[in-house]
């Protein structure tokens, strides 16, 4: 049951700077959500700010509440790693555990959950590389070094590895920067698949991949280097890019700056 | 191959030399050689072809053009010069360290056999050390043979979870600045002369060993490695424990660098699957680091044989084969040298250098090991990044 | 949206956690029942009582965080508390080291250490100094500097800048096994090498031991070690400033001597002082090959010679009751020449330029 995001308020350091400010929006459950932006607009910190991910870089901290069904996950009681399992994520470039083989990247989340049956395991293994889409091309060398995949296969790899075990939302930080183009169709495919399970925020600095594959599209800016990244404007896809509210937001996506 | 050798960019054919050369000129003029930086900074890779290597490439086919007169022949490669001396200079210097290395073996060899023709034992299986007499000596290496390999698996024992749990520590619990200052620390460790803490264990570290010997041996003396008939002191627990403290920096520093080196996004990728910090570490910092932890442990073990001083002055140099560590006795290789030194002759001399070629031996065998694990890593490393 | 999923949700994020004071009060409770328990009444000593308590702590933490927690954060916990006292293990030898060379290091620390030699000083003489011995150390790491800088330098030089194919491979693995031969097989090599082969040619047949033997030992020692700092500060010099030198028609080799090298200095200087710092501290090749001296001699050609760390051995291994403390205040002096060299050498490191 994919869950529903709300982001109120949210401020976003690293040490003493300021990478987003007062960021607030409602991300629908089993939706695609995408944020665009010009580099540096702070959309990568949001994302990373979901899953207190970005509190992992020394210095970096959060203000403001994203609450997931009700629940902030900023709560002092609150253990950070339950919500890294409930809200998974994708990066930006492929990163299979290197020493691992295919089968074992899979299943990585599930056996630190302390899934040790070897048919459980196997029987949700398949299902993730299944719903990755590369089930097929790897069913006969699961026990093979997960790096040896190529880009995309990795890079589904690493959805499977996402999705085993079961989150309610997956974070995807430009997951096809680092792709050729037909691995990113694939990968663009399996989006459109997932959202029917899953509650999905994608980061894009490709414009048409945004239009493609979101339900939502919330565009961030910043004024100049130096200032924090801002909200601009957040729709329907389908309006952003056809009728945008914002000027900046016109701007952008016709091509004039950014 | 005095300039072939340096990288150049593979488009340059000889049509595009005299542009080239003259928008080299230009920038010659405008950075000089005393502000490397600026000029380096201006320089884009195609212009930053060596210029020392136009005449060889266009030498043979300047282009017959008709409207221009032709102009002078550019000047040729000069076959010697600085560039040629100041290369057999530095290889000689490169290949300094591998005529050390033969020669090290080969002097050994030679210095060691008059002693090895005389002895009237076996050298690999005799247990005592009596190479003066010079028509009867009689001496082997087996009992420190023995030593050397006890006190030293004791000291890794010892030091090795302790290192590698300094190493994650600092790599991944301690903030950047407490990191620096016990990293500082443990190079501070590194640092002390083995002289010291030879003084230091045998002064002030032997008390506390004594009263954990006697007591360990009153409660677990039915395991052999306690027992004892002689008393307490001088042990092999002693020796491997300084020598533990010895080989700690090295195995920290090395590991600590592995750790630090595991690429983020493996750690971010184990983080967002809602790992605990240990079960980061586990997931993708220990495995990544495996090879690099090996090859730290061969590196401490090499230096744990091949201690002298230290030893020398904490062991109480018996020549038994004994499993007690609590005891007084335990010997290596290393401190019967720097033992038994003061009082040998010629042919004593020569058999402590028979007993130092087999350390030599050992320890190259050790250490070639783990260099060839380090180097299997960066292969193994470049082939999961491509 | 439901109030059921709502409950869900909070029950999942939200774990059952220890209160932050809780491994406090286990440890303070673990320190009492073994400190006290172990040490005063089963005559354990403090040494076994510390690390009895060490265990109940530990054993502790990890029944407690398991049955609150669960297993997970449990192992976590028990992870943490092993590394930190992997760490305050680590630390005592260090503290103990420094706080025993300073406090009884202290009592001989006069003037006579540093202006008297050993000349003349039985086992019933309560003065005698160092100075020989200092001299004697600076004579020959000095000796070895001048050997191995210029040797370890263009050596780096080949395996940075020319080396290619084969003999490069083959230079740059040995000169890694080199860093790892014992100390007493150089002094071996050295004695068997110069010792007996060749200074008995300039010393009527006679095997001669004195300091020059002694750097050459030192040498086979920092050889290794600066030839990897160098090669590994050589390779940190940005490509694009040699090609930029290139670039202006510099030939390779002025390149290398005029960029390059200074841009590497400090880094090089660095790996030369560390060099330094352990040589100094060698006592075993030193031994074996320069003979030991109780008097003045300033000619490392010719005599035999002792240093500093040779000093502290012979101190340490005679019985006199002065001579501990006379070993002790060496191994001060000692302590302090290498922490200097050391600490300097950092610091130059920590201004260059270059980084990894």
């Amino acid at each position: 049951m994919a869950k529903r995001i709300e982001a109120d308020n949210v401020t976003a350091y690293y040490g003493n700077f300021r990478a987003i400010d007062s960021v607030s929006m409602v991300i629908e459950r089993k939706s695609v959500t995408a944020l665009i932006g010009p580099s540096g607009c702070g959309k990568s910190t949001f994302l990373r700010s979901i899953n207190r991910m970005h509190e992992v870089i020394p210095g970096a901290r959060v203000e403001g509440s994203i609450n997931v069904d009700g629940h902030n996950v900023y709560d002092k009681d609150v253990d950070v790693t339950a919500v890294r399992r409930m809200i998974g994520m994708v990066f930006q470039r492929p990163n299979p555990f290197p020493t691992m083989s295919i089968f074992d990247n899979v299943v990585a989340g599930l056996k630190l959950q302390g899934v040790r049956r070897k048919g459980e395991l196997q029987v949700a293994a398949e299902k993730a590389l299944r719903g990755a889409n590369l089930w097929e091309e790897v069913k006969d060398r699961l026990d093979k070094p997960g790096a040896g995949l190529s880009g995309g296969q990795q890079q589904r790899l690493c959805i499977a590895r996402a999705i085993a075990v079961e989150p309610q939302v997956v974070l995807m930080d430009e997951p096809c920067s680092a792709l050729d183009p037909i691995s990113t169709l694939a990968i663009e495919d399996l989006i459109g698949e997932l959202k029917d399970s899953y509650t999905i925020v994608i980061v894009t600095h490709n414009m048409q991949q945004a239009a493609r594959v979101s339900d939502k599209t919330a565009f961030f800016s910043l004024e100049k280097t130096g200032e924090p990244g801002r909200l601009v404007e957040y729709d329907d896809t389908q309006k952003i890019f056809t009728n945008p509210s914002e000027k900046r937001t016109e701007d952008y996506i016709t091509g004039r700056f950014g | 191959m005095t300039d072939g050798d340096m990288n150049r960019p593979a488009n340059t054919g000889p049509s595009v030399l005299p542009a080239q050369r003259t928008s080299e000129n230009s920038f010659a003029g405008l950075g000089g050689v005393s502000s490397p930086d600026t000029a380096a900074d201006e320089f884009s890779p195609r212009t930053a072809l060596p210029s020392v290597e136009v005449p060889t490439r266009t030498a043979p086919a300047p282009a017959p053009d008709v409207t221009d007169a032709p102009g002078e022949p550019l000047p040729r490669k000069r076959r010697v010069g600085g560039e040629g001396y100041f290369k057999a200079v530095t290889t000689v210097g490169g290949s300094a360290v591998l005529a050390i290395i033969a020669a090290i073996a080969l002097f050994l060899i030679v210095e060691a056999i008059p002693s090895l023709r005389a002895n009237k034992e076996n050298f690999f299986s005799y247990l005592k050390w009596n190479p003066n007499p010079l028509d009867d000596a009689h001496f082997g290496i087996a009992s420190l043979a023995f030593g050397t390999v006890l006190s030293a698996a004791i000291a890794l024992l010892v030091a090795v979870p302790i290192a590698l749990g300094i190493a994650l520590y600092l790599s991944h619990y301690a903030n950047k600045r407490v990191a620096t200052i016990l990293g500082f620390a443990v190079d501070l460790l590194a640092a002390v002369p083995s002289v010291v803490f030879g003084l230091w264990g045998r002064e002030y570290f032997a008390g506390p060993v004594t009263d954990f010997s006697v007591w360990l041996n009153k409660y677990l003396g039915w395991i052999p490695l306690f027992s004892s008939e002689t008393g307490f002191g001088h042990s092999v627990l002693l020796g491997s424990l300084v020598l533990a403290i010895m080989i700690l920096p090295i195995v920290t520093s090395l590991s600590r660098e592995v750790f630090m080196q595991t690429p983020r996004e493996h750690e971010e990728a184990a983080m967002a699957l809602g790992a605990t910090k240990w079960e980061v570490i586990r997931t993708a910092v220990l495995p990544y680091g495996r090879p690099g932890i090996v090859a730290s442990v061969m590196l401490g073990l090499g230096r744990a044989l091949g201690e002298t001083i230290a030893l020398a002055m904490t062991l109480g140099s018996s020549f038994l084969i004994s499993w007690s560590v609590v005891e007084p006795g335990g010997n290596t290789i290393a401190a019967n040298i720097a033992n038994s030194f003061g009082e040998a002759n010629q042919q004593g001399r020569s058999a402590l250098i028979a007993s130092g070629l087999v350390l030599f031996a050992i320890t190259l065998i050790v250490n070639m090991s783990a260099r060839a694990i380090v180097r299997r890593r960066k292969k193994f490393l470049a082939a999961a990044a491509t | 949206m439901t109030t059921l999923t709502i409950t869900d949700t909070g029950a999942q994020l939200k774990a059952r956690r220890l209160p932050k004071w809780a491994p406090w009060a286990i440890g303070a409770a673990a320190i009492a029942v073994g400190l006290g328990g172990v040490t005063y009444a089963a005559d354990g000593g403090p040494v076994i009582g510390a690390i009895v308590a060490a265990l109940l702590y530990f054993i502790a933490l990890v029944v407690i965080s398991t049955a609150v927690e669960g297993a997970r954060s449990a192992k976590n916990r028990a992870a943490s508390a092993l590394i930190g006292s992997a760490f305050v293990l680590a630390l005592l030898p260090l503290l103990s080291v420094a706080a025993t060379t300073i406090s009884r290091g202290l009592t001989r620390l006069d003037g006579d250490f540093f202006y008297r030699s050993m000349n003349g000083i039985t086992a019933f003489d309560a003065g005698g100094g160092a100075y020989h011995a200092i001299l004697g150390t600076l004579e020959q790491v000095g000796i070895a500097v001048l050997i191995t800088v210029p040797l370890g330098l263009s050596g780096a030089i080949y395996i940075v800048e020319y080396g290619r194919g084969r003999l490069a491979k083959w230079i740059q693995f040995f000169v890694d096994v080199m860093t790892g031969i014992p100390s007493i097989v150089a002094g071996l090599f050295v004695l068997s090498f110069w010792v007996m082969i060749i200074s008995p040619l300039f010393n009527d047949g006679r095997p001669a031991y004195s300091g020059f033997a002694a750097s050459l030992a030192l040498s086979v020692l920092m050889l290794p070690t600066i030839v990897r700092s160098a090669e590994e500060m050589l390779r940190l010099v940005p490509n694009s400033l040699r090609e930029g030198a290139y670039a202006l028609g510099i030939p390779k080799w002025r390149a290398i001597l005029k960029i390059v090298i200074p841009t590497a200095l400090p880094g090089i200087v660095t790996g030369v002082m560390l060099a330094v710092a352990r040589a100094a501290g060698e006592t075993a090749p030193v031994m074996l090959v320069a003979g030991g001296a109780f008097a003045i001699n300033g000619n490392p050609f010719s005599g035999q010679q002792t240093s500093l760390s040779l000093f502290i051995y012979d101190q340490a291994g005679t019985a006199s009751q002065y001579a501990p403390a006379r070993a002790w205040t060496a191994a001060l002096t000692l302590v302090a020449l290498v922490l200097l060299f050391t600490v300097v050498a950092k610091l130059i490191a920590r201004r260059s330029k270059l980084t990894r």
